[in-house]
Protein backbone atom coordinates (compact mmCIF):
# COMPACT_ATOMS: atom_id res chain seq x y z
CA UNK A 1 0.00 0.00 0.00
CA UNK A 2 0.85 3.68 -0.63
CA UNK A 3 1.66 4.20 3.12
CA UNK A 4 4.24 1.30 3.75
CA UNK A 5 6.35 2.49 0.70
CA UNK A 6 6.02 5.86 1.57
CA UNK A 7 8.34 5.10 4.79
CA UNK A 8 10.80 3.51 2.73
CA UNK A 9 10.62 6.06 0.10
CA UNK A 10 10.12 3.42 -2.75
CA UNK A 11 6.99 3.82 -5.25
CA UNK A 12 4.87 1.78 -7.07
CA UNK A 13 1.37 0.49 -8.31
CA UNK A 14 -0.27 -1.65 -6.00
CA UNK A 15 -2.22 -3.62 -8.78
CA UNK A 16 -4.69 -5.51 -6.78
CA UNK A 17 -6.42 -2.19 -5.63
CA UNK A 18 -5.09 0.30 -8.62
CA UNK A 19 -3.99 2.62 -5.47
CA UNK A 20 -0.22 4.29 -6.57
CA UNK A 21 2.42 3.28 -3.81
CA UNK A 22 3.49 6.77 -4.37
CA UNK A 23 3.80 9.81 -1.67
CA UNK A 24 0.72 11.76 -2.31
CA UNK A 25 1.43 15.07 -1.65
CA UNK A 26 0.94 16.32 1.49
CA UNK A 27 -0.35 19.71 2.96
CA UNK A 28 3.16 21.53 3.15
CA UNK A 29 3.22 25.44 3.92
CA UNK A 30 6.92 26.94 4.25
CA UNK A 31 9.11 23.90 3.98
CA UNK A 32 7.18 22.30 6.73
CA UNK A 33 4.69 19.46 7.21
CA UNK A 34 1.65 19.84 9.05
CA UNK A 35 0.30 17.11 10.95
CA UNK A 36 -2.59 16.18 13.49
CA UNK A 37 -1.80 16.80 17.09
CA UNK A 38 -4.90 15.29 19.20
CA UNK A 39 -3.36 14.75 22.61
CA UNK A 40 -6.79 13.12 23.78
CA UNK A 41 -7.42 12.09 27.50
CA UNK A 42 -6.00 11.70 31.11
CA UNK A 43 -1.97 11.76 30.94
CA UNK A 44 -2.56 12.03 26.84
CA UNK A 45 -1.32 16.12 27.06
CA UNK A 46 1.63 15.43 29.29
CA UNK A 47 2.91 12.90 26.48
CA UNK A 48 2.24 15.10 23.63
CA UNK A 49 4.28 17.79 25.58
CA UNK A 50 7.36 15.40 25.58
CA UNK A 51 6.84 15.22 21.97
CA UNK A 52 6.19 18.93 21.16
CA UNK A 53 9.49 20.03 23.69
CA UNK A 54 11.64 17.55 21.65
CA UNK A 55 10.76 18.18 18.32
CA UNK A 56 11.18 21.96 18.73
CA UNK A 57 14.24 21.44 20.31
CA UNK A 58 15.62 18.97 17.34
CA UNK A 59 13.78 21.95 15.30
CA UNK A 60 11.91 19.16 12.94
CA UNK A 61 9.97 20.67 9.95
CA UNK A 62 6.56 19.79 11.27
CA UNK A 63 3.89 21.97 12.54
CA UNK A 64 1.24 20.39 14.61
CA UNK A 65 -2.40 21.30 14.40
CA UNK A 66 -3.08 20.87 17.81
CA UNK A 67 -7.17 19.31 18.51
CA UNK A 68 -8.25 19.16 22.01
CA UNK A 69 -10.68 15.84 22.44
CA UNK A 70 -11.32 15.25 25.93
CA UNK A 71 -14.60 13.93 27.34
CA UNK A 72 -16.28 17.67 27.48
CA UNK A 73 -15.25 18.50 24.02
CA UNK A 74 -16.50 15.59 22.93
CA UNK A 75 -20.00 16.07 23.71
CA UNK A 76 -19.94 18.88 20.85
CA UNK A 77 -20.24 16.87 17.54
CA UNK A 78 -18.61 19.24 15.75
CA UNK A 79 -15.28 18.66 17.77
CA UNK A 80 -15.12 15.30 16.82
CA UNK A 81 -16.07 15.96 13.10
CA UNK A 82 -13.10 18.61 12.94
CA UNK A 83 -10.39 16.25 13.79
CA UNK A 84 -11.85 13.74 11.27
CA UNK A 85 -11.45 17.05 8.68
CA UNK A 86 -8.19 17.84 10.15
CA UNK A 87 -6.69 14.26 9.47
CA UNK A 88 -7.94 13.64 6.46
CA UNK A 89 -6.16 16.99 5.49
CA UNK A 90 -2.81 16.50 6.66
CA UNK A 91 -2.79 12.87 5.69
CA UNK A 92 -0.75 12.20 8.92
CA UNK A 93 -0.92 11.91 12.79
CA UNK A 94 -0.05 11.87 16.29
CA UNK A 95 -2.99 10.96 18.58
CA UNK A 96 -3.51 9.52 22.27
CA UNK A 97 -6.34 8.08 23.67
CA UNK A 98 -9.91 9.24 23.99
CA UNK A 99 -11.94 8.20 27.10
CA UNK A 100 -14.96 6.79 25.86
CA UNK A 101 -17.94 9.81 26.25
CA UNK A 102 -20.93 8.80 28.05
CA UNK A 103 -23.31 9.15 25.06
CA UNK A 104 -21.78 5.56 24.12
CA UNK A 105 -20.15 6.79 20.94
CA UNK A 106 -16.99 4.61 20.45
CA UNK A 107 -14.55 7.54 19.30
CA UNK A 108 -11.70 5.62 18.93
CA UNK A 109 -13.44 3.28 17.18
CA UNK A 110 -15.40 5.63 14.84
CA UNK A 111 -11.68 7.38 13.93
CA UNK A 112 -10.53 4.15 12.68
CA UNK A 113 -13.48 3.21 10.73
CA UNK A 114 -14.31 6.94 9.03
CA UNK A 115 -10.91 7.48 8.36
CA UNK A 116 -10.38 3.44 7.32
CA UNK A 117 -7.23 3.14 8.63
CA UNK A 118 -7.52 -0.03 8.59
CA UNK A 119 -4.00 -1.31 9.52
CA UNK A 120 -2.64 -1.14 13.28
CA UNK A 121 0.79 -2.58 13.01
CA UNK A 122 2.62 -2.85 16.41
CA UNK A 123 6.44 -4.19 16.94
CA UNK A 124 7.37 -5.64 20.18
CA UNK A 125 10.75 -5.64 20.36
CA UNK A 126 12.81 -6.77 23.93
CA UNK A 127 14.66 -3.84 25.68
CA UNK A 128 17.97 -5.17 26.66
CA UNK A 129 17.53 -2.31 29.87
CA UNK A 130 14.29 -3.43 30.96
CA UNK A 131 14.29 -6.98 33.20
CA UNK A 132 11.58 -9.04 31.43
CA UNK A 133 11.46 -12.43 32.03
CA UNK A 134 11.01 -13.84 27.94
CA UNK A 135 14.32 -11.52 26.31
CA UNK A 136 15.40 -11.82 22.34
CA UNK A 137 11.48 -10.58 21.09
CA UNK A 138 11.03 -9.23 18.12
CA UNK A 139 7.15 -9.56 16.75
CA UNK A 140 5.07 -7.60 14.65
CA UNK A 141 1.53 -7.97 15.43
CA UNK A 142 -0.95 -6.27 12.49
CA UNK A 143 -4.72 -5.75 13.72
CA UNK A 144 -7.18 -5.51 11.14
CA UNK A 145 -8.94 -2.57 12.73
CA UNK A 146 -12.08 -1.45 11.31
CA UNK A 147 -14.57 -4.40 11.42
CA UNK A 148 -14.65 -7.73 13.37
CA UNK A 149 -15.99 -7.49 17.16
CA UNK A 150 -15.56 -4.02 16.95
CA UNK A 151 -18.45 -3.14 14.48
CA UNK A 152 -20.72 -1.80 17.08
CA UNK A 153 -23.39 -3.48 16.02
CA UNK A 154 -25.35 -4.55 18.80
CA UNK A 155 -28.98 -5.33 20.24
CA UNK A 156 -31.55 -6.17 22.77
CA UNK A 157 -34.58 -7.83 20.70
CA UNK A 158 -35.54 -9.79 23.64
CA UNK A 159 -34.61 -8.04 27.74
CA UNK A 160 -31.73 -9.48 28.87
CA UNK A 161 -30.64 -10.92 25.40
CA UNK A 162 -28.39 -9.18 23.56
CA UNK A 163 -26.32 -9.98 20.25
CA UNK A 164 -23.81 -8.43 18.97
CA UNK A 165 -22.26 -8.84 15.43
CA UNK A 166 -19.39 -9.62 14.08
CA UNK A 167 -18.50 -8.92 10.71
CA UNK A 168 -15.98 -10.48 8.30
CA UNK A 169 -15.63 -9.94 4.96
CA UNK A 170 -13.75 -11.17 2.30
CA UNK A 171 -12.71 -7.15 1.18
CA UNK A 172 -10.88 -5.96 4.49
CA UNK A 173 -9.32 -9.48 5.45
CA UNK A 174 -7.68 -10.01 1.88
CA UNK A 175 -6.64 -5.90 2.57
CA UNK A 176 -5.30 -6.73 5.69
CA UNK A 177 -3.79 -10.32 4.76
CA UNK A 178 -2.08 -8.15 1.49
CA UNK A 179 -1.05 -6.02 3.92
CA UNK A 180 0.47 -8.04 6.11
CA UNK A 181 2.60 -9.62 4.06
CA UNK A 182 3.78 -6.57 2.20
CA UNK A 183 4.65 -5.37 5.13
CA UNK A 184 6.76 -8.87 5.75
CA UNK A 185 8.55 -8.26 2.68
CA UNK A 186 9.37 -5.10 2.94
CA UNK A 187 10.87 -5.42 6.33
CA UNK A 188 12.98 -8.48 4.87
CA UNK A 189 10.62 -10.64 7.48
CA UNK A 190 10.35 -14.24 7.50
CA UNK A 191 6.94 -15.75 8.28
CA UNK A 192 3.49 -14.70 9.08
CA UNK A 193 1.30 -16.64 11.61
CA UNK A 194 -2.83 -15.74 10.80
CA UNK A 195 -4.32 -15.84 14.21
CA UNK A 196 -7.76 -16.89 14.41
CA UNK A 197 -10.83 -19.40 16.52
CA UNK A 198 -12.24 -20.84 13.19
CA UNK A 199 -12.19 -23.84 15.12
CA UNK A 200 -15.73 -22.40 16.89
CA UNK A 201 -16.50 -19.61 14.50
CA UNK A 202 -16.04 -21.35 11.37
CA UNK A 203 -17.79 -18.74 9.36
CA UNK A 204 -16.32 -15.38 10.05
CA UNK A 205 -12.83 -16.43 11.20
CA UNK A 206 -13.42 -19.05 8.82
CA UNK A 207 -13.46 -16.46 6.31
CA UNK A 208 -10.64 -14.55 8.06
CA UNK A 209 -8.33 -18.03 7.77
CA UNK A 210 -9.12 -18.62 3.92
CA UNK A 211 -8.49 -15.39 2.78
CA UNK A 212 -4.54 -15.25 4.08
CA UNK A 213 -4.28 -18.51 3.10
CA UNK A 214 -5.01 -17.18 -0.42
CA UNK A 215 -3.05 -14.14 -0.13
CA UNK A 216 0.02 -16.46 1.07
CA UNK A 217 0.16 -17.98 -2.17
CA UNK A 218 1.67 -14.84 -3.92
CA UNK A 219 4.43 -15.01 -1.46
CA UNK A 220 6.03 -17.93 -1.92
CA UNK A 221 9.55 -16.78 -0.17
CA UNK A 222 7.37 -15.94 2.99
CA UNK A 223 6.44 -19.11 5.21
CA UNK A 224 2.56 -19.30 6.43
CA UNK A 225 1.64 -20.91 9.21
CA UNK A 226 -2.01 -20.73 11.06
CA UNK A 227 -2.46 -20.84 14.70
CA UNK A 228 -5.49 -20.96 17.36
CA UNK A 229 -5.93 -17.52 19.52
CA UNK A 230 -6.19 -19.29 22.53
CA UNK A 231 -3.34 -21.03 22.06
CA UNK A 232 -1.87 -18.23 20.97
CA UNK A 233 -1.70 -16.71 24.11
CA UNK A 234 -0.49 -19.31 25.69
CA UNK A 235 2.60 -19.99 23.26
CA UNK A 236 3.67 -15.75 24.07
CA UNK A 237 3.83 -16.38 26.94
CA UNK A 238 6.06 -19.95 27.17
CA UNK A 239 8.23 -19.12 23.94
CA UNK A 240 7.33 -15.81 22.26
CA UNK A 241 10.63 -15.88 20.41
CA UNK A 242 8.42 -18.24 17.95
CA UNK A 243 6.57 -14.98 16.41
CA UNK A 244 7.47 -13.03 13.77
CA UNK A 245 4.64 -10.81 11.67
CA UNK A 246 1.31 -12.04 12.86
CA UNK A 247 -2.24 -11.07 11.46
CA UNK A 248 -5.29 -10.92 13.24
CA UNK A 249 -8.59 -9.65 13.08
CA UNK A 250 -9.94 -6.41 15.47
CA UNK A 251 -10.54 -8.22 18.79
CA UNK A 252 -7.36 -10.94 18.69
CA UNK A 253 -5.42 -8.17 17.60
CA UNK A 254 -6.48 -6.16 20.46
CA UNK A 255 -5.42 -8.73 22.78
CA UNK A 256 -2.50 -10.03 21.52
CA UNK A 257 -1.08 -6.23 21.02
CA UNK A 258 -1.44 -5.66 24.65
CA UNK A 259 -0.11 -9.05 25.27
CA UNK A 260 2.74 -8.44 23.71
CA UNK A 261 3.39 -5.42 24.88
CA UNK A 262 3.31 -6.13 28.58
CA UNK A 263 5.77 -8.89 27.70
CA UNK A 264 8.74 -6.12 26.78
CA UNK A 265 7.81 -3.64 29.08
CA UNK A 266 4.34 -2.51 28.92
CA UNK A 267 2.16 0.12 27.36
CA UNK A 268 5.14 3.12 28.30
CA UNK A 269 7.41 2.18 25.92
CA UNK A 270 5.74 0.16 22.93
CA UNK A 271 4.72 2.58 19.82
CA UNK A 272 2.27 1.61 17.16
CA UNK A 273 1.24 2.78 13.57
CA UNK A 274 -1.75 2.63 11.63
CA UNK A 275 -2.44 3.22 8.24
CA UNK A 276 -4.96 3.57 5.49
CA UNK A 277 -5.01 4.18 1.83
CA UNK A 278 -4.16 7.44 2.29
CA UNK A 279 -3.42 8.16 5.63
CA UNK A 280 -1.12 7.12 8.37
CA UNK A 281 -1.62 7.62 12.32
CA UNK A 282 0.91 7.24 15.11
CA UNK A 283 -0.09 6.37 18.31
CA UNK A 284 1.17 4.21 21.59
CA UNK A 285 0.77 0.57 20.93
CA UNK A 286 -1.43 -0.01 24.04
CA UNK A 287 -3.94 2.47 24.21
CA UNK A 288 -5.03 3.84 27.85
CA UNK A 289 -5.48 6.84 29.18
CA UNK A 290 -4.68 6.36 32.77
CA UNK A 291 -7.06 8.63 33.99
CA UNK A 292 -6.43 8.25 38.01
CA UNK A 293 -2.73 10.06 36.65
CA UNK A 294 -4.10 12.77 34.99
CA UNK A 295 -1.86 15.91 35.62
CA UNK A 296 0.69 13.99 37.83
CA UNK A 297 3.40 13.65 34.73
CA UNK A 298 4.29 9.87 36.01
CA UNK A 299 3.69 8.76 32.97
CA UNK A 300 6.48 6.83 30.51
CA UNK A 301 6.55 8.74 27.39
CA UNK A 302 8.79 6.77 25.67
CA UNK A 303 5.76 5.23 23.83
CA UNK A 304 4.56 8.26 22.63
CA UNK A 305 8.00 9.59 21.65
CA UNK A 306 8.86 6.68 19.94
CA UNK A 307 5.52 7.07 18.25
CA UNK A 308 6.70 10.17 17.29
CA UNK A 309 9.98 9.26 15.96
CA UNK A 310 7.77 6.73 13.27
CA UNK A 311 5.72 9.63 12.25
CA UNK A 312 9.14 11.48 11.29
CA UNK A 313 10.27 9.04 9.01
CA UNK A 314 7.01 8.55 7.19
CA UNK A 315 7.03 11.76 6.68
CA UNK A 316 10.70 11.12 4.72
CA UNK A 317 12.59 13.27 8.14
CA UNK A 318 14.94 9.72 8.52
CA UNK A 319 17.63 11.70 9.67
CA UNK A 320 15.66 13.14 12.50
CA UNK A 321 13.38 9.89 13.10
CA UNK A 322 16.47 7.16 13.47
CA UNK A 323 18.32 9.87 15.73
CA UNK A 324 15.13 9.94 18.55
CA UNK A 325 14.69 6.39 18.24
CA UNK A 326 18.80 5.60 18.72
CA UNK A 327 17.85 8.39 21.96
CA UNK A 328 14.92 6.73 23.47
CA UNK A 329 16.30 3.14 23.08
CA UNK A 330 19.74 4.46 24.76
CA UNK A 331 18.18 6.08 27.63
CA UNK A 332 15.61 3.04 28.44
CA UNK A 333 18.64 0.21 27.82
CA UNK A 334 21.41 2.22 30.41
CA UNK A 335 18.48 2.10 32.59
CA UNK A 336 19.26 5.10 34.73
CA UNK A 337 16.27 7.04 34.18
CA UNK A 338 13.28 5.62 34.46
CA UNK A 339 9.78 6.28 35.34
CA UNK A 340 7.30 4.39 37.61
CA UNK A 341 6.32 1.50 34.88
CA UNK A 342 9.94 0.88 34.46
CA UNK A 343 10.60 0.75 38.26
CA UNK A 344 12.13 3.77 38.76
CA UNK A 345 10.74 7.26 39.70
CA UNK A 346 11.16 9.41 37.29
CA UNK A 347 8.71 12.01 35.94
CA UNK A 348 7.54 12.35 32.36
CA UNK A 349 9.79 15.57 32.11
CA UNK A 350 12.76 14.37 33.91
CA UNK A 351 12.18 10.93 30.91
CA UNK A 352 12.07 13.88 27.99
CA UNK A 353 15.29 15.97 30.00
CA UNK A 354 17.02 12.53 29.47
CA UNK A 355 15.60 12.25 25.36
CA UNK A 356 16.72 15.51 25.00
CA UNK A 357 20.46 15.04 26.68
CA UNK A 358 20.99 12.11 24.65
CA UNK A 359 20.26 13.92 21.33
CA UNK A 360 22.55 16.29 22.13
CA UNK A 361 25.30 13.70 23.26
CA UNK A 362 24.63 11.73 19.95
CA UNK A 363 25.13 15.05 18.03
CA UNK A 364 28.47 15.91 19.22
CA UNK A 365 29.95 12.20 18.38
CA UNK B 1 -11.53 -4.33 34.10
CA UNK B 2 -11.31 -4.38 30.29
CA UNK B 3 -9.97 -7.25 28.77
CA UNK B 4 -6.85 -6.22 26.64
CA UNK B 5 -5.55 -4.58 30.06
CA UNK B 6 -6.38 -7.75 31.95
CA UNK B 7 -4.18 -9.72 29.63
CA UNK B 8 -1.11 -7.17 29.59
CA UNK B 9 -1.44 -7.12 33.59
CA UNK B 10 -1.75 -11.21 33.80
CA UNK B 11 2.07 -11.16 31.99
CA UNK B 12 3.52 -9.06 34.68
CA UNK B 13 1.81 -10.00 38.12
CA UNK B 14 0.94 -12.71 40.08
CA UNK B 15 -2.43 -13.38 41.05
CA UNK B 16 -5.33 -11.82 39.10
CA UNK B 17 -9.28 -13.40 39.45
CA UNK B 18 -11.44 -12.48 36.97
CA UNK B 19 -15.30 -13.89 35.88
CA UNK B 20 -15.69 -13.40 32.08
CA UNK B 21 -17.60 -14.24 29.01
CA UNK B 22 -16.79 -17.72 26.91
CA UNK B 23 -14.69 -16.48 24.71
CA UNK B 24 -12.03 -14.04 26.81
CA UNK B 25 -12.35 -17.35 29.24
CA UNK B 26 -11.14 -19.71 26.56
CA UNK B 27 -8.13 -17.21 25.36
CA UNK B 28 -7.38 -16.70 29.42
CA UNK B 29 -7.28 -20.18 30.89
CA UNK B 30 -4.85 -20.98 27.61
CA UNK B 31 -2.61 -17.81 28.50
CA UNK B 32 -2.68 -18.25 32.43
CA UNK B 33 -1.62 -21.96 31.67
CA UNK B 34 1.61 -21.13 29.79
CA UNK B 35 2.11 -18.99 32.88
CA UNK B 36 2.38 -21.49 35.27
CA UNK B 37 4.17 -24.37 33.42
CA UNK B 38 1.74 -25.20 30.64
CA UNK B 39 -1.10 -27.29 29.64
CA UNK B 40 -0.21 -30.63 31.22
CA UNK B 41 -0.96 -28.77 34.44
CA UNK B 42 -3.79 -26.62 34.42
CA UNK B 43 -7.21 -28.10 35.48
CA UNK B 44 -10.55 -26.88 35.53
CA UNK B 45 -14.30 -27.63 36.49
CA UNK B 46 -17.51 -26.74 34.49
CA UNK B 47 -20.54 -26.02 37.15
CA UNK B 48 -24.14 -26.29 35.80
CA UNK B 49 -27.52 -26.02 36.89
CA UNK B 50 -29.13 -28.32 39.65
CA UNK B 51 -25.42 -29.15 41.09
CA UNK B 52 -23.90 -31.01 38.11
CA UNK B 53 -20.47 -30.56 37.77
CA UNK B 54 -17.98 -31.73 35.42
CA UNK B 55 -14.22 -31.31 35.72
CA UNK B 56 -11.81 -31.43 32.66
CA UNK B 57 -8.03 -30.69 32.02
CA UNK B 58 -7.57 -27.09 30.16
CA UNK B 59 -5.45 -29.11 27.22
CA UNK B 60 -7.25 -30.76 24.45
CA UNK B 61 -6.75 -34.38 22.58
CA UNK B 62 -2.74 -33.82 22.19
CA UNK B 63 -3.30 -36.41 19.76
CA UNK B 64 0.78 -36.19 18.78
CA UNK B 65 1.46 -37.82 22.48
CA UNK B 66 -1.03 -40.67 21.61
CA UNK B 67 0.22 -44.12 22.78
CA UNK B 68 3.89 -43.11 24.05
CA UNK B 69 3.11 -42.81 27.64
CA UNK B 70 4.12 -39.38 27.36
CA UNK B 71 1.42 -37.04 28.43
CA UNK B 72 1.51 -35.55 31.54
CA UNK B 73 -1.84 -36.25 33.79
CA UNK B 74 -1.59 -33.35 36.60
CA UNK B 75 -3.96 -31.28 34.64
CA UNK B 76 -6.23 -34.46 34.09
CA UNK B 77 -5.64 -35.38 37.92
CA UNK B 78 -6.09 -32.31 39.39
CA UNK B 79 -9.01 -31.30 37.87
CA UNK B 80 -10.30 -35.08 39.92
CA UNK B 81 -9.40 -33.37 43.09
CA UNK B 82 -11.31 -30.28 42.21
CA UNK B 83 -14.12 -32.74 41.61
CA UNK B 84 -13.15 -35.26 45.40
CA UNK B 85 -13.14 -31.50 46.86
CA UNK B 86 -16.76 -30.50 45.28
CA UNK B 87 -17.91 -34.36 46.82
CA UNK B 88 -16.55 -33.22 50.09
CA UNK B 89 -13.66 -35.42 50.30
CA UNK B 90 -11.20 -32.96 50.83
CA UNK B 91 -8.87 -34.64 52.92
CA UNK B 92 -8.49 -37.24 50.15
CA UNK B 93 -7.88 -34.38 47.74
CA UNK B 94 -5.23 -32.59 49.92
CA UNK B 95 -3.63 -35.75 50.73
CA UNK B 96 -2.91 -36.39 46.89
CA UNK B 97 -2.55 -33.29 45.94
CA UNK B 98 0.75 -32.64 48.59
CA UNK B 99 2.07 -35.63 47.10
CA UNK B 100 1.24 -34.17 43.62
CA UNK B 101 3.35 -30.83 44.36
CA UNK B 102 6.18 -32.69 46.13
CA UNK B 103 6.94 -34.81 43.10
CA UNK B 104 6.89 -31.77 41.17
CA UNK B 105 9.28 -29.83 43.25
CA UNK B 106 11.83 -32.68 43.47
CA UNK B 107 11.78 -32.83 39.51
CA UNK B 108 13.10 -36.43 39.85
CA UNK B 109 10.22 -37.98 38.23
CA UNK B 110 8.63 -35.51 36.07
CA UNK B 111 7.00 -35.79 32.56
CA UNK B 112 8.60 -33.85 29.29
CA UNK B 113 7.10 -31.01 28.79
CA UNK B 114 8.01 -29.65 32.30
CA UNK B 115 11.63 -30.55 31.55
CA UNK B 116 11.83 -34.49 32.91
CA UNK B 117 12.29 -37.31 31.23
CA UNK B 118 10.11 -40.05 33.10
CA UNK B 119 6.55 -41.45 31.23
CA UNK B 120 3.43 -40.72 32.72
CA UNK B 121 3.39 -44.08 34.18
CA UNK B 122 6.52 -43.35 35.83
CA UNK B 123 5.59 -40.11 37.43
CA UNK B 124 1.99 -41.61 39.08
CA UNK B 125 3.95 -44.21 40.76
CA UNK B 126 5.88 -41.89 42.42
CA UNK B 127 3.03 -39.93 43.30
CA UNK B 128 1.44 -43.22 44.92
CA UNK B 129 5.03 -43.64 47.16
CA UNK B 130 4.51 -40.51 48.29
CA UNK B 131 0.94 -40.99 49.16
CA UNK B 132 1.77 -43.94 51.31
CA UNK B 133 4.18 -42.59 52.74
Amino acid sequence: SRCINAEYGSSGINAEYGVSTAAAPRTKYGGKTTVTLIPGDGVGPELAESVTTIFKEMAVPVEFEMIDLNREQLKDEGAFDYAIKSLKRNGVGLKGVINRSADFRHHNVEFRGNLDVYANVVRCMSFEGIKTHHTGIDLIAIRENTEGEYSCLEHESVPGVVESLKIITREKSMRIAKFAFDYAREHNRKKVTCIHKANIMKQSDGLFKACCKEVSEDYPMIKYEEQIVDNTCQQLVINPQQFDVMVMPNLYGNLVSNLAAGLVGGAGVVPSKSYGENIAVFEPGARHTWMEMKGMYVANPSAMVLSGAFMLKHLQLHEAGDVLIKAVKRVINRGEVRSRDLGGSCTTREMTRAFLAELDAIHSE
Amino acid sequence: AVVSTQVREAVVSTQSTGVMPNLYGDIFSDLTAGLIGGLGLAPSGNMGKDGIAIYEAVHGTADDLVEQNKGNPTALLMSALMMLRHMGLKTHADKIEGAVLETLKERKFVTGDIGGTATNPEYAAEICRKIKG
